[in-house]
């Protein structure tokens, strides 16, 4: 992964050490830095270290300890975790499916419709991006227990899916595409929403991967409104059954909690390593616009 | 017929359906939460039982939801009912009481039971056990899931400090004692006991208290008596045995760590809960015994744990369904053998009659000390607003063994803030 | 009659618009303007009907001592989390951006605790700081040190929370840095290279400054997090020992879900609001003024 791979050589030329083109010993620099990443690192590497070792390995650090799944199977016999990540998965795609469509459209009319009074609108609108739905929990939870949404994935994502976030993302980006392209396809006859449909989500789509990685990481996450929102196995997401899993009526078994804890961090972590670039510059798109 | 409507359904939904199907061929079906923190031995052991009981009552079926510990059920439960997805029964934290009661979420078992035998039935119980489930001669709570605390200590560890390996400490003078011994023989490698204060310190503390001839609650749960002498004393003595004794490691000791620190050697000797006799067993590589704790001028413990409750808001029909469940759960046989395999109580004195619990308290004695140890039980602290009043003790609690403040402030401030909280609900 | 073209294009922009409205309506301003009415009303004892009580719940709240020991925790916990993540970050930043043997890892490190959820991190870090058989405490012991009840004891224990934050976010501000610095034009540097400013000078007088809507940014989302993420509180602390570590959503999830009292839930809620329109307007004044958006 590189972000400076977009750059041009002279730009890699290491603006800020100068001197490492003296000599080949690493600097004080290098070694900082490389501590600092190390620990760093450590422990989601600790982590690892205890769920593929006995239990009683866990604070006994011998480097030839055996390895074992069993940690794994425990966990994996001892909770749900499949229909975890089925619940998880199914919240994941369908808060990023809906986000899309809803802030789609308003992005759209933000950017390109005369509705009276825009400016206050999209103040409004931008206000969520400190109100989000976890401050106003108690609320929240009332209004979705009125709608009959206590216990379903439904009830865990639609607070999130109107996300000041994503229209003001869409918004700058629709912004930037030129109205000739619109023009020429109203030319060829089509309506508004082919307009939409076949100009704007076409040309925004690094936009869509940035936002959607974003959200994805976000709500694969997010805890505490999923934790007040739902009741049961049936419903409950990841963090939600792990921090449940992690918190037993009478003690904890390290071992096995370590490996519920990579169970189900691992998917994400695993996309991650593998699309670390996407994943950055995404994050990157998101956060500076 | 276990085929359930898919939850992503609208509990709403969900609610007319079921109600537009029921039918009197269908089977009654309960839903029944349940704390388990989604896992473990616990699942598997009721799951069985509800699979064995649905096949003899085929006119009946039974969800159990898992829902965490007891804190987070009686959340869950809670806000099913507030979204209008009543559970028709759920064992729920023998303390919710007030709370329950408060909120006209349940029925009295005196208004549901029938028949004579029931009647019966009602009082096969542990007095001590029925205590937390009664409120103004009415029985709103069945002992279930029920608990006490117990003194786990590791005779490897005492024999090794040159103390009998055999004799747990009788008192509160030769629990510090020998604690201290522990600490000072190894060298400060081990510690000699530790008291969870994390968690339930609430729950801790009123043993200290009864130990020392106290009760910390009234019966109708509109009163508390934190600041009494006696129960300052008790927090001093909990208190001295780091401070004096040098013998429980500094701050507040983990609840949910503190089995994985006996396990791990790091103590002699912990206060815990009944509930881990079955992992203490399976993972401890050392021999250990179980002791009822000690005493000061009585022996005491409170109980605790979970008890059945029947729902408001329910038909008739699947009140009496509910009490059928419940009776078949906890009949005497039934009993004994979820008492042998979690390491919770069993719940009548019929239970400890039956072949399998004798048995299996011959081979492992360990097991009838909770029974034993009833004698001397107290309710667990419980009152209206329990929730803020539990918090302010657990407050004190921690407030006095971090050395915030002394005990005698600690609990004075407890008591203060507990009475402005029940100031509304003196009789 | 017929609808003017432009009329028609308002009314077509208005029902694109319809499903964010109704949505951020119900989920957000809602619920905003009915916290705030439920913080000035007391619900009826034993089926009596509400009361309209105006500012007194206000009055019990900030008579709380509890009420403003967790408001000095979330203070404390924001000023220790946010310029050492910030710190850090900008440190990070600097060193994968310079050159260096297996900066791919490095910076890879830096950023995977991003994308933990904070319930994992806490989990992973409780045998950190588990006293006696936790790792830090083993590693003391090796020094010979005697152990530090990092949870359980309060002077320590809000301080150990931080640590983990930070450990969770410094990463996540690096690439906001990271991207910064790389638009950096390099004849800057060139230029201070040839006049022979130090790096230590240069770096405060030239790429310190043009970091400053990037801090700015990050500074507000730092904001952000210290006040919504209390995630981790659930495994760690519970808010204990004695509210040592207790943090004001925290303090709200426990009113409204453990004691069931949801009129102080509101109030302490409305408060929490009132920070975030701090945040916010800092945001839209200062931060707004000063970046210029691409």
């Amino acid at each position: 992964m590189s972000l400076n791979t977009a750059h041009s050589p002279a730009r890699n030329a290491a603006p800020y050490t100068p001197r490492s083109r003296y000599f080949a010993v690493p600097s004080l620099e290098t070694i900082a830095a490389w501590l600092l990443a190390l620990i760093w690192i450590f422990p989601l590497l600790y982590a690892l270290w205890a769920a593929f070792h006995p239990p009683a390995y866990m604070v006994r650090f011998e480097l030839f300890a055996p390895l074992t799944l069993d940690n794994f199977a425990t966990a994996w016999a001892q909770a749900p975790f499949a229909r975890y990540y089925l619940n998880t998965f199914a919240l994941v795609t369908g808060v990023v499916f809906a986000q899309f469509v809803v802030c789609t459209l308003a992005a759209f009319a933000f950017a390109r419709f005369p509705i009276p009074g825009k400016n206050v609108l999209f103040m409004l609108v931008l206000i969520q991006l400190f109100v989000f739905p976890e401050v106003l929990i108690v609320e929240n939870y009332r209004i979705a227990s009125e709608l009959g949404l206590i216990n379903t994935i439904t009830g865990i994502g639609l607070p999130y899916v109107a996300s000041a976030f994503g229209i003001f993302l869409l918004r700058q980006t629709f912004k930037t595409i030129p109205r000739e392209l619109e023009d020429a396809a109203r030319i060829e006859g089509c309506n508004w929403l082919e307009i939409l449909w076949r100009v704007y989500v076409p040309l925004a789509k690094p936009t869509y991967l940035a936002y959607g990685l974003v959200s994805i990481s976000h709500h694969w996450n997010n805890f505490l409104w999923p934790l007040v929102v739902t009741n049961s196995v049936e419903s409950r997401p990841l963090t939600v059954g792990l921090g449940i899993f992690s918190a037993p009526e009478t003690g904890v078994n390290w071992a096995t909690v370590s490996a519920a804890t990579l169970l189900s961090i691992a998917p994400l972590l695993i996309a991650f390593l593998l699309f670390q670039r996407q994943f950055v510059q995404s994050f990157l798109r998101a956060g500076i616009r | 017929m276990r085929v359930r409507i898919p939850f992503s359904l609208s509990a709403l939904a969900a609610g007319l359906l079921s109600a537009g199907y029921a039918s009197a061929s269908d089977p009654v079906e309960l839903t029944m939460y349940y704390p388990v923190s989604v896992g473990g031995a616990l699942t598997d052991v009721i799951d069985q039982l509800v699979n064995e009981f649905e096949s003899e009552h085929p006119d009946i079926a039974v969800e159990a939801i898992y829902a965490g510990n007891y804190d987070d059920t009686r959340v869950r439960a809670m806000s099913a009912i507030e979204a209008g997805d009543t559970p028709q029964l759920s064992v729920l934290f023998s303390i919710d009481l007030y709370e329950l009661i408060e909120q006209n979420a349940i029925v009295a078992f005196d208004d549901i039971i029938e028949t004579d035998e029931e009647r019966e039935w009602l009082d096969s119980f542990y007095p001590g056990l029925m205590e937390n489930g009664q409120l103004d001669g009415k029985t709103y709570g069945i002992p279930f899931q029920r608990s006490t605390i117990v003194l786990f200590w590791n005779k490897d560890a005492f024999a090794a400090a040159g103390l009998d390996p055999e004799t747990p400490p009788e008192n509160w003078q030769e629990m510090a004692e020998m604690a201290a011994t522990v600490r000072e023989v190894s060298g400060g490698d081990q510690w000699g006991v530790m008291v969870p204060s994390t968690g339930y310190p609430y729950w801790m503390f009123q043993a200290f208290a009864f130990q020392n001839g106290h009760r910390l609650m009234s019966e109708d749960g509109t009163e508390v008596y934190f600041d009494d002498p006696a129960a300052i004393e008790a927090l001093e003595y909990w208190v001295s045995l780091t401070a004096e004794h040098n013998a429980m490691p500094d701050g507040t000791i983990e609840w949910g760590t503190l089995r994985q620190n006996f396990i791990e050697q790091s103590t002699a000797m912990m206060w815990h809960t009944t509930g881990n006799l079955t992992a203490v067993r399976n993972e401890a590589d050392f021999e250990f015994g179980v002791a009822m704790l000690p005493m000061n001028t009585q022996r005491g413990s409170p109980t605790g744990g979970g008890n059945f409750y029947i729902f408001d808001d329910t038909s008739e029909e699947e009140q009496r369904a509910a009490m059928t469940f419940i009776r078949w759960m906890t009949d005497p046989e039934r009993a004994a053998a979820w008492s042998i395999k979690t390491g919770y109580m069993g719940v009548s004195p019929a239970a400890y009659e039956t072949d399998a619990l004798q048995s299996y308290v011959e081979e492992f004695a360990p097991a009838a000390v909770a029974r034993d140890q009833l004698e001397h039980g107290t309710a667990e602290l419980s009152t209206y607003q329990g929730g803020r009043v539990r918090r302010a003790l657990d407050n004190a609690v921690q407030a006095a063994l971090t050395g915030q403040l002394s005990p005698e402030e600690a609990l004075t401030q407890a008591q203060r803030e507990a009475e402005g909280v029940l100031r509304r609900y003196a009789r | 009659m017929t609808l003017t073209a432009h009329r028609k294009m308002q009314l077509y922009g208005t029902l694109l618009l319809l499903p964010a409205a109704i949505l951020l309506t119900t989920f957000a301003y809602l619920p905003t303007i009915t916290t705030v009415i439920n913080s000035l009303f007391l619900p009826g004892f034993r089926g009596a009907p509400a009361e309209f009580v105006g500012v007194e719940n206000y009055q019990v709240l900030f008579d709380d001592p509890t009420f403003w020991k967790v408001a000095r925790n979330n203070l404390i916990y924001a000023l220790g989390t946010i310029p050492t993540s910030i710190a850090l970050a900008l440190v990070m930043a600097l060193f994968v951006n310079g050159k260096l043997r297996g900066r791919g890892f490095v910076r890879m490190a830096y950023f995977t605790p991003t994308i933990l959820p904070m319930i994992a991190a806490a989990n992973i870090w409780m045998f950190f700081y588990a006293p006696q058989i936790g790792l830090f405490n083993k590693l003391l012991g090796a020094l010979g040190l005697s152990g530090i009840n990092w949870l359980g004891d309060p002077s320590v224990a809000l301080g150990s929370v931080i640590v983990m934050s930070v450990w969770k976010e410094a990463g996540f501000f690096m690439i906001f840095y990271l991207a910064a610095l790389q638009g950096i034009p390099p004849e800057l540097k060139e230029a201070s290279d040839l006049e022979g400013t130090s790096r230590w000078s240069f770096f405060w007088r030239v790429t310190f400054p043009l970091l400053m809507p990037t801090t700015l940014f990050v500074l507000i989302n730092a904001l952000i997090n210290a006040v919504r993420v209390v995630d981790h509180l659930f495994i760690l602390t519970k808010g204990g020992p004695n509210n040592a570590t207790n943090l004001l959503l925290y303090y709200v999830y426990e009113n409204a879900f453990s004691f069931f009292d949801r009129t102080m839930a509101a109030t302490i809620t409305v408060v929490i609001l009132l920070v975030l329109a701090v945040v916010a307007t800092l945001k839209f004044t200062i931060l707004d003024r000063r970046t210029h958006y691409q």
